[in-house]
């Protein structure tokens, strides 16, 4: 039994009446994949989930096909069943993280508790209402029986209260709030997942983008832009440090030319709120004050901060721009930054850089850090494998057969 | 290399665009060469940012910090042995606060300068003064709170001065009711900050139903409208309730901050917020800090020629205002005049960070 729906905790999404069947479902189970591409479907002619682009890549992401490619792409010969009841602590201000984070333990076979954002954004109510829709529909009743979509404020004891029950938690969020949350127990032979802060950086070949058409940098630049305005640069997964490969020359030429287009793309998309000018303003000074190894510093207006470096720092995941700061450096070889690599660092976007050089990077390097390597546009595309775990092998147990 | 004593014999007001103009383009381009050859901070700013200090050629290209590195760094531009007082910014707890260093030349010119702008409007003899706060926010007299030090800078003003509230804050009625008595024949000076004035003199006045003979009294208060924005409560709001529980009609709201005591904005008898010929304000867009014309609403950029020992000349503020005019406000004094829209609000970020630790 769960707490029942009281004024602390609101049921979003599930059974009134506290129950919840824990019992586990093969990983890519037939009846959880045609949920999702039902949910996809539905989220995709639903007018209002149009308003909302993070909810549409959701519902993309869902999609048939997709869903048809993970499940190829598993390919376990174990015999696997879900751990049983997974608890999902989900951040506040990523309306619909949660969303993913239901159905990556979903394919995984479990009976889900998911905390959804407190404060009240569109995007959870229209998922909350396609899925109630498709939970009304009798074949689906196996899956609504395994699944509650909760709402609480921060409230410990009613946090230690699904903690004590569930067979894994699942903790998106930042450093001190994973380490509040991991005060209150999980059963012994429960797992946790946690989603920590993370760095990324982005590697650019000079030549590359001065080889470009006009057509593609556009493109680039677009992309670009999703990988980190769209989310405040604040994702992390949206990098902050932008590392430029290639021999000194065309170098500069090559910066501009890049940065001239962003600039142009963000001018025209993004909108500056006047505390984030303040903020970036804010840290310009700070950078100023406090580092000996910045070479230069651009302003493109407000929306778009440069700071160069001409040496990087072992502890450099500490210098974090948002809104639109970046820190740039020049390396003629990628592998004299592997100092700078920890197991902070999670993805790396590269554009006209060879995948196997950057694979060796990290591999020949031995380093502890970068769990992705993806082309520029693709930073913020969660899926199954994320921060170097693969969520459905993660949240499922292995029933040895011989 | 401009000083100050070049124009404390200048009206305060007196001052025309182009004269001003002039004066100012000179006076910050002085004041900057002189902190940046003094506090190293300011210099390393300074130069990554790509000002030289030599070559500016209109205010608007002066450069300006963000107010808020008062907060994260000791800046300042004499030798800390010079420093005589420390004032601070009244953070509520867990706040950081502000932290302004004063030697004897500035905090000499903060009282000047400030002497000389309420007495354009209250006139200069001493008047009995109530402050509408209590004795004990002047207590410490070594740090000095932006509460404490305004209570300090206006007391210039007054004689016979008394505290309306006692140590609890609780409005003590019999004192007030005694020190309208002793001067009822007098101009009084009633001084306080303005959510104070609204929270622990009108509102409980209001509730007891009391009205005070205070027909001859002037007040002045400043210190932010937020916490009276939050209960709806405006300027006009604020005089006409005032009026109402004691019959003032002169009152006058002030702007400053601690960064730039002395140099304060006061409102005139028109309602408008004036800069004087020891301030001046500019409206910079958010989206690339260019100067705003008036009449446009911005990020408010806050000059003074006050500061010495600490780099406070010219200060981006966090609060949005708007210039309505210069040199014409129907009060006949000269210079800009300007309204505050209000504190720039908090922005929703975005981004995977706090699911518990910001208490959401």
């Amino acid at each position: 039994m769960l707490p029942a729906p009281d004024n602390r905790v609101q049921y979003l999404v599930g059974k009134s009446d506290g129950t919840l069947c824990v019992q586990p479902l093969v990983p890519y189970d037939e009846l959880v994949c045609e949920f999702l591409n039902s949910l996809s479907a539905a989220l995709l002619s639903d007018e209002a989930a149009k308003l909302y682009p993070d909810v549409i890549s959701f519902a993309y992401w869902c999609r048939k096909a997709n869903i048809a490619r993970l499940k190829r792409e598993f390919a376990e010969t174990h015999i696997r069943l879900g751990l049983g009841m997974v608890f999902h602590i989900t951040p506040s201000n990523v309306p619909i993280n949660f969303a993913f984070s239901y159905a990556f333990s979903l394919l995984a076979g479990n009976a889900n508790i998911v905390r959804a954002p407190t404060k009240d954004f569109p995007q959870t109510r229209v998922v909350c209402g396609a899925v109630s829709q498709l939970f009304a529909e009798e074949k689906y009743r196996k899956i609504a029986d395994m699944t509650a979509f909760i709402k609480y404020a921060q409230d410990d004891e009613i946090t230690s209260c699904f903690s004590a029950r569930c067979n894994a938690r699942i903790i998106w969020g930042g450093d001190q709030a994973i380490n509040n949350i991991r005060r209150l127990a999980i059963p012994e032979r429960s797992i946790e997942v946690a989603f920590a802060d993370r760095y990324s950086l982005c590697v650019i070949d000079g030549n590359s983008i001065l080889q470009a058409d006009n057509e593609t940098l556009n493109r680039l630049a677009s992309s670009f832009y999703n990988d980190t305005y769209l989310m405040d640069q604040n994702a992390c997964s949206s990098p902050n440090l932008i590392v430029w490969l290639g021999k000194g020359d065309g170098l500069t030429e090559a910066k501009e030319r890049f940065w001239a287009c962003i600039y142009h793309v963000t001018a025209s998309k993004y909108e500056l709120h006047p505390l984030n000018a303040v903020d970036k303003y804010m840290l310009v000074c700070e950078n100023a004050i406090e580092l000996n190894n910045i070479t230069g510093f651009k302003r493109h207006g407000n929306y778009l901060y440069r700071i160069e470096l001409n040496s990087l720092p072992d502890d450099m995941d500490a210098l974090r721009g948002k809104y639109g700061y970046f820190y740039e450096y020049h390396a003629e070889d990628i592998n004299s930054i592997a100092h700078i690599i920890n197991t902070k660092y999670q993805t790396l976007t590269y554009f006209g850089v060879d995948k196997s050089q950057l694979l060796d990077f990290i591999v020949k390097n031995r380093l502890s850090g970068i769990d992705r390597i993806v082309p520029i546009g693709s930073a913020l595309d969660i899926s199954v494998i994320w921060d170097g775990y693969d969520i459905v092998k993660s949240l499922s147990r292995i029933i040895d057969f011989k | 290399m401009f000083t100050l004593n070049d124009i404390m014999d200048t009206h305060a007001f007196s001052l025309e665009h182009k004269e001003k103009d002039e004066l100012y383009l000179q006076a910050l381009s002085d004041l900057t060469k002189h902190h940046y050859a003094r506090c190293s901070q300011y210099k390393r700013l300074l130069d990554l940012l790509g000002f030289v200090p030599d070559q500016f050629k209109r205010v608007e290209d002066i450069p300006f910090i963000p107010v808020r590195l008062f907060k994260k760094y000791d800046l300042l531009s004499v030798e800390r042995s010079q420093v005589i007082k420390t004032m601070t910014s009244s953070g509520t707890t867990g706040q950081s606060v502000s932290k302004i260093f004063l030697d004897k030349d500035t905090s000499a010119y903060q009282t000047r300068v400030l002497t000389k702008l309420v007495s354009c409007f209250i006139g200069k003899k001493r008047l009995p003064m109530l402050v509408i706060d209590s004795r004990s926010a002047i207590k410490d007299r070594n740090l000095f709170s932006a509460r404490g030090a305004g209570i300090l800078g206006f007391s210039m003003f007054g004689y016979d001065i008394a505290y309306a509230l006692d140590d609890q804050m609780q409005l003590d009625i019999p004192l007030i009711q005694a020190f309208i008595e002793k001067h009822k024949d007098e101009q009084v000076l009633l001084f306080g900050f303005t959510y104070m004035i609204w929270e622990h003199f009108y509102s409980v006045l209001k509730a007891a139903g009391i009205k005070l003979a205070l027909n001859n009294g002037i007040i002045i208060h400043g210190g932010g409208w937020k916490k009276l924005v939050e209960q709806s409560v405006d300027n006009d709001t604020f005089k006409k309730s005032i009026f109402d529980i004691s019959g003032i009609a002169r009152i006058y709201n002030y702007y400053g901050m601690v960064e730039q005591t002395g140099s304060i904005f006061m409102e005139c008898e028109a309602g408008y917020l004036h800069a004087s010929i020891f301030s001046d304000i500019l409206i910079r867009d958010h989206r690339d800090f260019s100067s705003l014309p008036a009449g446009k609403e911005g990020l408010m950029q806050l000059l003074s020629l006050l500061p010495l020992s600490y780099p406070g000349h010219s200060i981006l503020s966090e609060d949005v205002g708007k210039i309505l005019g210069e040199d014409n406000c129907p009060c006949g004094r000269k210079g800009k005049y300007f309204k505050i829209i209000g504190r720039i609000k908090n922005a929703e970020v975005r981004g995977c960070s706090d699911t518990y630790a910001a208490g959401a």
